[in-house]
């Protein structure tokens, strides 16, 4: 059909761009987690198993990681809260306004990330703008110090940040579903709220899983919102492999995380797809 | 004479129903009244406005100006999903996520239902429509015409006391098609629920129907029998969407018609008249007599349909009139036509609309 030229030029270079940049890394990865680092500060070749014995055994590395899903499915709830009915208002009752709205939604994604946690940053410091304006409409006297450099912060953050992510699947899913659906619903006796929850959220469960799967496996691996406001009790489990890899100097522990966390999130990707293809019906 | 009194009260009353988009105006003072039982078809052609006074009477438009009784309430003031009205959508409109039985029960567990009285009534509905072995299966897993059923089990289940159906045999083919119609009609007597029907396909509307109401342009043409619509349409526009006709223009004169080089005695008054003249009414013969008109013709053309054949015959002034003769291979080059003056029947103009 097509020449073997072709066939090479299209094939090789995406193929030469997994191997150097996706395969050979995780292969090192994967080497690296059972080496370890000697106290002479360099890495030794000994293959054993104890770096991922230290994650489980060591708290402060289990303890940030199951912080970091606690954070990670928070964020996921309030963006589903915020994020549904957002995409169901879009959907089904914007009219005209429909593009603008979505565009609305866009938008924040192309505004950098790091601009938008600095300006939470300025929005929830002690001197910042919602401190200030609740000690001038006297709800407190003092600066309100949780806002700030707390896991508190963070999710917050991350929700507003992420949120989109979850609009737009749901918001996808929701347009899928045909309108006639609705009117048969109605037609056969059901009112708004059972046609709500008999018909349209069972047929938008893909978009909720997808949505859901964004916010929670991107906030798990975050590492700027709390590097930026997590201060100490928001630590995640990326800031952990950041230093590792970093000041700490111990790669293998880094490695054997970063494969720990793969695993965990692979398997959320995998069980994710499952649950849209179970829900999905055309 | 006397007018006969309606034994049986209207069940649904569409008074002067309009309905405009913007400036399209797509219904325009539509009155129509269905009696219980009764198998009525909304015929007309794509953008005629059928479709949309079916969803007036559901309840997923809004008419613009008039009223929707049924019995002695207003139904156009009712939410859809507290009209005792229920539709066969165009393309089924299955719930994917639901198997075939869970569709048929739907409408009785959102009006919670106790839990046995579903199961029977749900086996009773897909009994009746032959879909018991399927009952499991989602909607993707049966066939167009297996999802008709259901979609029909689905409705009736709710013993609604009208059913509305908007073109639900357009998806099939020819031959499930057919059958459909035929299996619908008898389903019809059986349950006794009156039906509208809603068609652009004339051919069903006269099959199916008790009686049919041909919309045009957001008008009714004509509400009769489909014999009276076939043999007695009000309108230039009725007789030529229903079946095969000869519009004939005449001009009156003292009690003559004059049309062409035809003519022949008349009751309407001085002016132009249009007639329709069947191609079944106008006989190959010249018998002569009373009340015939008589004319010669070159035939132009012969189209086989069966069990009979359309003739195009054009007349020495260049009239082309079509004749249906038994299929009888081929016919003179010349032919003797003749109509007898009482099938010619009088006909309103339909005027151009929007």
């Amino acid at each position: 059909m097509f020449s073997r030229a072709y066939r090479a030029a299209v094939t090789v270079p995406p193929l030469a761009w997994v191997t150097v940049f996706l395969l050979v890394p995780y292969l090192l990865m994967f080497c690296y987690s059972f080496w370890s680092v000697s106290s002479s500060q360099t890495i030794t070749h000994s293959w054993d198993l104890n770096n991922y014995k230290d994650l489980l055994e060591k708290a402060v590395y289990w303890q940030t990681l199951l912080r970091s899903m606690w954070i990670a499915a928070r964020v996921m709830l309030f963006s589903l809260l915020l994020g549904y009915p957002l995409a169901y208002f879009l959907s089904f009752y914007a009219g005209k306004r429909k593009d603008l709205l979505y565009q609305m939604v866009i938008i924040p994604l192309w505004v950098s990330y790091l601009v938008r946690a600095y300006a939470w940053k300025t929005i929830l410091g002690s001197d910042g703008v919602l401190n200030t304006l609740l000690q001038y409409i006297h709800v407190t006297n003092h600066p309100l110090d949780f806002l700030l450099y707390s896991p508190f912060a963070v999710v917050l953050t991350l929700t507003h940040i992420y949120t989109p992510f979850t609009i737009l699947p749901i918001y996808a899913s929701l347009e899928h579903i045909p309108r006639n659906l609705v009117e048969a619903s109605h037609d056969l006796g059901a009112t708004p709220a059972q046609t709500f929850w008999k018909v349209i959220f069972p047929l938008s469960i893909p978009g909720v899983v997808a949505g859901a799967t964004f916010a929670f496996v991107l906030s798990l691996g975050d590492f700027l919102a709390p590097l930026l406001l997590g201060g100490p009790s928001g630590i995640m489990i990326s800031n952990i492999v950041v230093s590792l890899f970093g000041a700490a100097y111990d790669w293998p522990l880094g490695a054997a995380i970063s494969l720990g966390m793969l695993i965990l999130v692979v398997t959320l990707l995998f069980l994710s797809e499952r649950l849209e293809k179970k829900w999905s019906f055309s | 004479m006397t007018t006969p009194t309606i034994v049986k009260p209207a069940l649904l009353s569409i008074r002067n129903v309009a309905k405009t988009f913007g400036r399209n105006v797509v219904l325009r003072d539509v009155s129509l009244e269905i009696a219980e039982g009764e198998f009525l078809t909304i015929l007309g052609e794509s953008g005629s406005g059928k479709t949309t006074l079916l969803r007036i009477i559901a309840g997923f438009e809004t008419a613009t100006s008039g009223e929707v009784w049924m019995g002695a309430g207003r139904l156009d003031q009712q939410p859809p999903y507290r009209r005792r009205v229920n539709t066969v959508f165009q393309h089924y409109a299955l719930f994917p996520h639901l198997n075939v039985e869970q569709n048929v029960g739907y409408g009785l567990r959102v009006a919670k239902r106790p839990a046995l009285e579903i199961t029977q009534r749900v086996a009773e509905a897909l009994d009746k429509v032959k879909m018991t072995a399927h009952a499991t299966k989602k909607p993707s897993k049966i066939s167009g015409g297996q999802q008709q059923r259901v979609a029909l089990a689905r409705a009736l289940v709710n013993r609604p006391k009208l059913l509305l159906l908007d073109e639900p045999l357009s998806a099939l083919d020819a031959n499930l098609r057919r059958q459909m119609q035929v299996e619908l009609k008898s389903l019809q007597r059986e349950v006794g629920i009156a039906f509208v029907f809603v068609t652009h396909d004339q051919e069903e509307a006269m099959v199916m129907s008790d009686r049919i109401a041909l919309l045009r342009s957001g008008e009714l043409e004509q509400v009769a029998t489909p014999r009276e619509i076939y043999s007695r349409p009000a309108t230039a526009y009725v007789a030529q969407f229903i079946g095969h006709t000869n519009l004939l223009k005449g001009e009156v004169r003292s009690g003559t018609v004059h049309c062409g080089m035809l003519s022949w005695k008349t009751s309407l008054p001085d002016g132009t008249a249009l007639f329709s003249l069947r191609p079944e009414q106008l006989r190959v013969a010249n018998s002569g007599g009373a009340g015939v008109v008589r004319v010669q013709g070159r035939v132009l053309q012969q189209a086989f349909h069966g069990a009979t054949e359309l003739v195009r015959v054009q007349c020495p002034d260049g009239l082309v009139l079509v004749v249906r003769t038994a299929s009888g291979g081929a016919v003179a080059e010349q032919l003797d036509l003749e109509f007898s003056t009482c099938d010619a029947i009088p006909v309103r103009e339909s005027p151009e609309r929007n």
